[in-house]
């Protein structure tokens, strides 16, 4: 049943998302792309795209967006993906929510406790990991052009790799710039 | 302080915010802090540091947390609507209408031009990162080995959150204990 399984899948990328939306991504794309094949990974990777230029957390953009596309493609009707895509939004938030509420009315005062902070700072260390293991999965064929078919796209991929990684790790230029620019470099590149 | 105004707080500080949660940090302390003054600036930073640590959205956990605290739980419950309202919506409208567009040519070089650059930037506070989650020598093999199992064996992310927070608790807690014996 795809809407219980959305539900389940984002509950858990909801409860075990520490550091922010980044570190998010490597979960969703195993849970996603990988084991549950909802979306593919070029569509993944558009719509992380995507949510850097729309208002709102990455989280909440790409369960919208799996939620209803998800169900549209097992062939349910256009408002029952409407349905899956607020599922799954609520999912995402839903484990969260509770804890936090729970940790707000009573736990404030074991925020500083010491095993706390143990397990804190090692998931943190542990979180750089993810991260750059969301930005590995990302470098596929499929985003990037392959060798044997069209080496020139591979060449130009490669290319915008290398100047936005610089661009916005040397010289903090804003990620929604980035993504525009290199938008039109593609519309420039392939489109013509 | 009205329900309703909470809402509509939280709806511009979700609706305004391009960029993920950490780019709603300014609009909510201008609003919350400075505008409606529900909250001190002293609040605000330890609201802050709370919601970073806890799992899940930091945005959400935000509402969630300012919500409560000012009109217990249906405050929390109105505050977090209100921040996701737009976002659902606006993705919605995105989805609907990029089904129709999805093979247009010109859209799709524009996004094999995008492609690249998302791993790009998702790569590039890597580095920038082991300073803040004090990385060391000692330790940077857990992020590696983490990449590597995620990346090269296809583990799942889950797992290895949860045996990163197992083993920092019971690493604490054995040098507590060998610390107390001396």
């Amino acid at each position: 049943m795809i809407f219980w399984k959305l539900f389940l899948s984002f509950c858990k990328i909801g409860i075990v998302n520490f550091g922010g939306g980044y570190a998010m991504i490597a979960l969703i794309q195993h849970e996603v792309v990988e084991k549950n094949n909802w979306l593919t990974l070029q569509e993944f990777t558009d719509i992380v795209a995507t949510s850097q230029m729309t208002p709102g957390p990455i989280g909440i953009n790409v369960a919208t967006y799996t939620g209803y596309t998800a169900v549209l493609n097992e062939g349910y009707a256009e408002w029952m993906a409407v349905v899956g895509a607020f599922l799954a939004s609520f999912a995402v938030i839903l484990l969260p929510f509770l804890l936090m509420l729970l940790v707000t009315a009573f736990l404030m005062r074991y925020r500083h406790h010491k095993r706390v902070e143990d397990v804190l700072k090692t998931v943190r260390v542990a979180v750089v990991g993810l991260i750059a293991a969301a930005a590995l999965l990302l470098l596929t064929p499929e985003n990037f052009g392959s060798w044997h078919q069209n080496p020139l796209q591979l060449l130009c991929s490669v290319a915008i790799f290398t100047v936005t990684f610089v661009a916005s790790s040397r010289f903090k230029v804003s990620p929604i710039l980035l993504i525009v620019v290199c938008g039109a470099a593609g519309a420039l590149l392939y489109g013509l | 302080m009205k329900i309703l105004q909470l809402f509509w707080s939280f709806f511009k500080i979700g609706a305004f915010t391009i960029g993920g949660g950490y780019a709603m940090i300014p609009l909510m302390e201008k609003e919350l802090v400075s505008r409606r003054q529900w909250i001190d600036k002293e609040e605000f930073l330890d609201i802050l540091s709370l919601s970073q640590a806890m799992p899940g959205i930091f945005a959400v956990n935000m509402a969630t947390n300012i919500g409560f605290r000012l009109r217990g739980i249906a405050g929390a419950v109105v505050s977090v609507a209100g921040n996701v309202m737009m976002p659902i919506l606006i993705i919605l409208c995105w989805a609907a209408f990029f089904h129709y567009f999805r093979d247009n040519t010109i859209v799709d070089a524009c996004f094999k031009g995008i492609r690249p650059a998302v791993a790009a930037l998702i790569a590039a506070p890597v580095f920038k990162m082991c300073k803040t989650a004090n990385i060391t020598w000692r330790n940077l093999w857990i992020p590696v080995a983490a990449a590597l199992l995620i990346w090269g064996l296809g583990i799942s992310p889950v797992w290895v959150i949860v045996v990163a927070g197992i083993a920092g608790f019971l690493y604490g807690y054995l040098t507590d204990r060998k610390e107390a014996k001396r």
